[in-house]
């Protein structure tokens, strides 16, 4: 079980959140290779085996989305906060 | 024994060693009734059936991944090329990977036509495999069932069955008293949660024995002059001026003209060694096995809508799948939920198997690409293929995917059966999806 500490419900099982992915900022759109920028947003990840901000969707909770940094090899989850907070440098 | 010019080689002379031994080992013996009952009444061991040997400087082709794909690929480069100075590196054992954790169905009732004809090759070669490793692989033929619990699944099973026949691959849909017919003990009532509407019934498909294919191939293969090199990490693909030179392991350093990853769940982190990014999520898929009872399920039973599929081994233990984990991890390690969520959905489908016991549950790695169809052939890199990006159904394609990634390295000609399959599909936007026949539940 993967436990998630959501901002707004505290911790809760994963199984309550959908999950949406890494966090992915959108390309700018302003190079002159916007259509190769769409395609690595839409595409290619970073597919860590490490730690990894990531989104999710607490669809049983507060029905938000929830950023986190999981270690996607043992699942620990080590912070939690809201899209928009600037998640600490030495955690991802 | 000649020089050839490798197709990969850019000038460079590779010495590709036919048929052989060449001195790099005693050949093993062949597995028959006779050599079975001398053994027996001689109390002999059997000698190991594949070698333990220093790593070399230098190999025609280092494969990455000691699975069915790497070892298929192997194997095929030795029998039908000749290329036998080839080195499979694993980091951890034979088969320990996804060819050693799967379900071990095979089937090739897929939606697009490049699928069906992809797989058919696969469970052709599955279906002589036996008789070509001289390893007894224990496919059996024993037919799957697709069901299909809502209008929505019924239309797909219809567009698979007719997609399948022209392909000469045998798929029909059948009603639910026929079902019942192949699988006495399913509850097809209209009663239940999500009643049965009808299935595609698939006759080929059927189960093996996985860790025996691996094994097989593995044993065939070294027998032919090829090495494995178990826990032998890749830690590092050494590039030159856009071509790869070679790979640095653990063990040491290794110069090849030709690197093939064939690895599953690690394929996007070892591809990115190469400078070469893969549009991959890497997500576990969960199994588990019951207590060994009777023969009571001849059929794969499969459910996209319970999100599961059940089939029973020859030793009488069921083995349960379920639809990848939601969401991207590298754990191997089973969860509570998960079982639950399958105990419940298997008993809706056969209520009567309530009180067997879950023996052992695990998990594998399934790395997912954007239109569920793995990325075989040429990167951007020279000489570095990959054959990644199998998601939930890399085992059912072992051979097929091994007899081609073979003919590629050999010629240096991507073969048409994977064509469709290749990189630069996401960059050009012709997707060849399968989510809807991939697996259950994406």
């Amino acid at each position: 079980m993967i436990l998630i500490p959501c901002p707004h419900c505290g911790e809760r099982n994963s199984n309550e959140f959908a999950y949406i992915g890494e966090t992915n900022p959108r390309p700018a759109m302003t190079s002159i290779d916007a259509p190769g920028e769409w395609r690595r947003y839409l595409y290619e990840k970073r597919n860590p085996a490490g730690w990894s901000a990531e989104q999710w969707f607490h669809a049983s909770g507060c029905r938000k989305v929830v950023v986190t940094v999981r270690h996607t090899v043992s699942n620990e989850v080590r912070w939690a906060g809201l899209p928009g907070d600037d998640i600490p440098a030495e955690l991802t | 024994m000649g020089r050839a010019e490798g197709p990969f080689g850019a000038g460079r002379a590779m010495s590709w060693r036919r048929n052989g031994h060449d001195g790099r080992g005693a050949k093993p013996p062949t597995y028959s009734a006779l050599s079975l009952l001398r053994h027996g009444l001689a109390h002999g061991d059997w000698p190991k059936v594949w070698r333990s040997v220093d790593l070399e400087r230098r190999y025609d082709a280092v494969i990455i991944g000691a699975g069915v794909h790497g070892l298929a690929t192997a194997y095929y480069l030795a029998s039908r090329h000749g290329i036998a100075n080839v080195a499979v590196v694993d980091k951890g054992y034979v088969g320990g990977g996804g060819s050693g954790r799967n379900t071990a169905i095979l089937r090739s009732n897929y939606l697009t036509p490049e699928g069906v004809r992809f797989y058919d090759r696969s469970v052709q070669l599955y279906r002589t495999l036996a008789a070509d490793l001289n390893f007894n692989v224990m496919f059996a033929r024993r037919g799957h069932l697709t069901l299909a619990h809502n209008d929505g699944s019924l239309r797909t099973m219809r567009w698979r069955a007719e997609v399948n026949k022209l392909q000469g691959v045998d798929s029909e849909v059948i009603a639910p008293e026929e079902i019942k017919r192949l699988v006495p003990f399913m509850d097809v009532s209209s009663h239940t949660r999500y009643p049965i509407l009808g299935a595609l019934y698939h006759p080929p498909g059927g189960i093996i024995r996985h860790d025996a294919v691996n094994w097989g191939y593995a044993r065939a293969a070294d027998a032919l002059g090829v090495q494995i090199h178990q826990n032998t990490e890749v830690l590092g693909i050494a590039t030159e001026a856009g071509r790869v030179t070679g790979v640095s392991t653990n063990r040491g350093e290794i110069s090849a003209p030709v690197v093939v990853n064939c690895t599953a769940g690690w394929a996007s982190l070892v591809s990115e060694m190469a400078g070469v990014p893969l549009p991959i999520i890497t997500h576990p898929l969960q199994a588990a096995v019951t207590e060994p009872v009777k023969m009571f399920l001849a059929t794969v039973v499969v459910s996209g809508s319970l999100h599961v599929y059940v089939s029973q081994t020859d030793r009488g233990e069921l083995v349960f799948g379920a639809s990848t984990d939601p969401y991207a991890s590298y754990s191997m390690r089973g969860s509570l939920e998960f079982t639950e969520e399958l105990a419940g959905h298997v008993l809706e489908l056969m209520p009567s198997i309530a009180k067997m016991r879950v023996l052992r549950q695990w998990a594998g790695l399934c790395d997912i690409t954007p239109d569920f169809s793995p990325i075989m052939g040429i990167t951007p890199v020279d000489g570095f293929l990959v054959d990644v990006g199998w998601g939930t159904y890399g085992f059912k394609a072992g051979p097929a995917a091994g007899e081609a990634m073979a003919e590629l390295v050999a010629t240096g000609k991507t073969p048409g059966i994977i064509a469709a399959f290749d990189l630069a599909r996401f960059e050009e936007g012709r997707l060849a999806s399968e989510r809807g026949a991939a697996a259950v539940g994406h």
